[in-house]
């Protein structure tokens, strides 16, 4: 992993890149620019608490308690038209705020609006899972479990969806490594073989663009083939392309432009 | 009675060809690998292809089979994941001796582009392999190629070899 570096200090170095693109924030717009999302915002604050609500690109975002996601959810889906959940998931902010912000995107096909409620939870806490309300909460709920570790109350089935169900560690934090802590790393070896297999498996190759040009036990050049485990530090024959058959194929001959005599006389 | 009998050495006798155990073995076996259906990811497509009509694998006597009991060669095309590493050990262990391994495109050599938590940094990891073959994807055409070295190798090795163990286990 690369060693964290601050990075406030961006505009002061000149020959600064990052290695991701940085989204530019987005401007936000106050709500009663928009009539409908501004009586969905009221229909909201009337029975539950609003942290936060503006328009970004279009779309309402309301960030609310973690504990009122159903009851929210629910009251967007009967009473103000927005029948369809097209996205749920989570961002980690953990190193930065100590929470992970859960989002549902939802769709009113009727007034033809999108919006976004969000939530904080914090790394131990669970969350209502909004399956009853819409089903397409069940795969992207377990997704959020196997992904983050945000555990759903009253899922019908609280398992991984992606990774084995035997599986350690939660890979889309950010605290996870690329390549994999140690568990993920020996995952197969352990499982299939044992842990007493490491040593004679040995660790994983991490440069898969690794060729060493004499190791005749894991490489051989095309066309120029060798048994292996031959020392070829002092060269190595070409193979010639040639029948599988020993002395050539039966009735086949290769073509031999010396050996053969072209007919000029079409008509003979 | 005695008119029926063949005479041997009357007349040519009978068409007779001499040989060694060893090459018939090994002739009926090179000429008869069957593959076990193995596409994993997009290097699948390319052995698909392999066995379609246009390169027409079954003229090597390569027929992809369904089943394990029924395959001497796997032929692992694609990412092979943590979680289905697994199942390709037992799906290995389940062919009938002798089998045979090629390790075709760069993500069953060594995984390739995915260098994840989530994928097998090469099959050799958890099977033994008698042929990578490099590319990504490789075309038929070097799959074929792969198969006829392949075949090259049964030739040479002797018929009835003790099972030595491969690399691993």
């Amino acid at each position: 992993m690369r060693a964290y570096t601050p990075k406030d200090d961006v505009q002061k170095k000149p020959y600064y890149t990052d290695r991701y693109w940085v989204a530019p924030q987005v401007a936000k717009s106050d709500v009663s620019e928009d009539e409908v999302f501004a009586a969905d915002l009221e229909a909201i604050k009337a029975s539950f608490e609003v942290l936060d609500a503006y328009i970004q690109v279009g779309q309402m975002v309301v960030v609310i308690n973690a504990t009122d996601n159903f009851g929210v959810i629910k009251m967007l889906k009967n009473e103000r038209e927005y029948n369809q959940l097209s996205e749920l998931s989570a961002i980690d902010w953990l190193a930065q705020e100590g929470k992970f912000e859960v989002f549902y995107q939802m769709l009113s096909m009727s007034k033809r609006k999108r919006l976004r409620i969000k939530c904080k939870i914090g790394e131990k806490e669970s969350i209502e899972s909004v399956e009853k309300l819409f089903r397409s909460a069940d795969w992207s709920e377990r997704e959020m479990y196997d992904m983050f570790g945000i555990v759903i109350n009253n899922h019908p089935y609280m398992k991984r969806i992606l990774m084995p169900d035997d599986w350690e560690g939660y890979p889309l934090r950010k605290t996870y490594p690329l390549q994999g802590d140690e568990f993920a790393q020996w995952y197969e070896v352990d499982k299939i073989f044992g842990k007493e297999a490491r040593e004679i498996i040995g660790p994983e190759n991490r440069d898969p663009a690794r060729v060493d040009r004499y190791d005749t036990e894991r490489f051989s050049r095309l066309g120029h083939e060798v048994p292996r485990g031959t020392d070829i530090t002092q060269g190595e024959p070409d193979t010639l392309i040639q029948y599988q058959e020993e002395g050539g194929a039966f009735m086949i001959e290769k073509f031999d432009a010396q050996k053969t005599v072209t007919i000029s006389d079409r008509d003979r | 009675m005695a008119q029926h009998q063949v005479n041997y050495l009357k007349d040519g006798g009978l068409p007779v060809a001499l040989t060694t155990i060893d090459k018939v073995v090994n002739w009926g076996r090179s000429n008869s690998l069957w593959a076990l259906t193995y596409g994993l990811a997009c290097c699948g497509i390319e052995m698909m292809a392999s066995g379609a009509s246009r390169y027409d694998f079954d003229r090597f006597g390569t027929i992809f089979r369904a089943s394990p009991r029924q395959a001497e060669l796997m032929i692992v095309a694609g990412t092979l994941t943590k979680k289905h590493a697994e199942f390709i050990r037992r799906l290995y262990d389940q062919m009938t001796e002798p089998k045979w391994v090629i390790s075709m495109g760069s993500c069953a050599n060594t995984g390739g582009m995915f260098n994840t938590y989530a994928t097998v940094q090469g099959v050799d990891r958890v099977i033994p392999v008698d042929l990578y073959l490099p590319g990504c994807a490789p075309r038929p055409e070097t799959l074929q190629y792969a198969v006829m070295l392949l075949q090259q190798k049964i030739r040479r090795e002797s018929a009835n070899k003790s099972q030595k163990p491969k690399r691993l286990m």
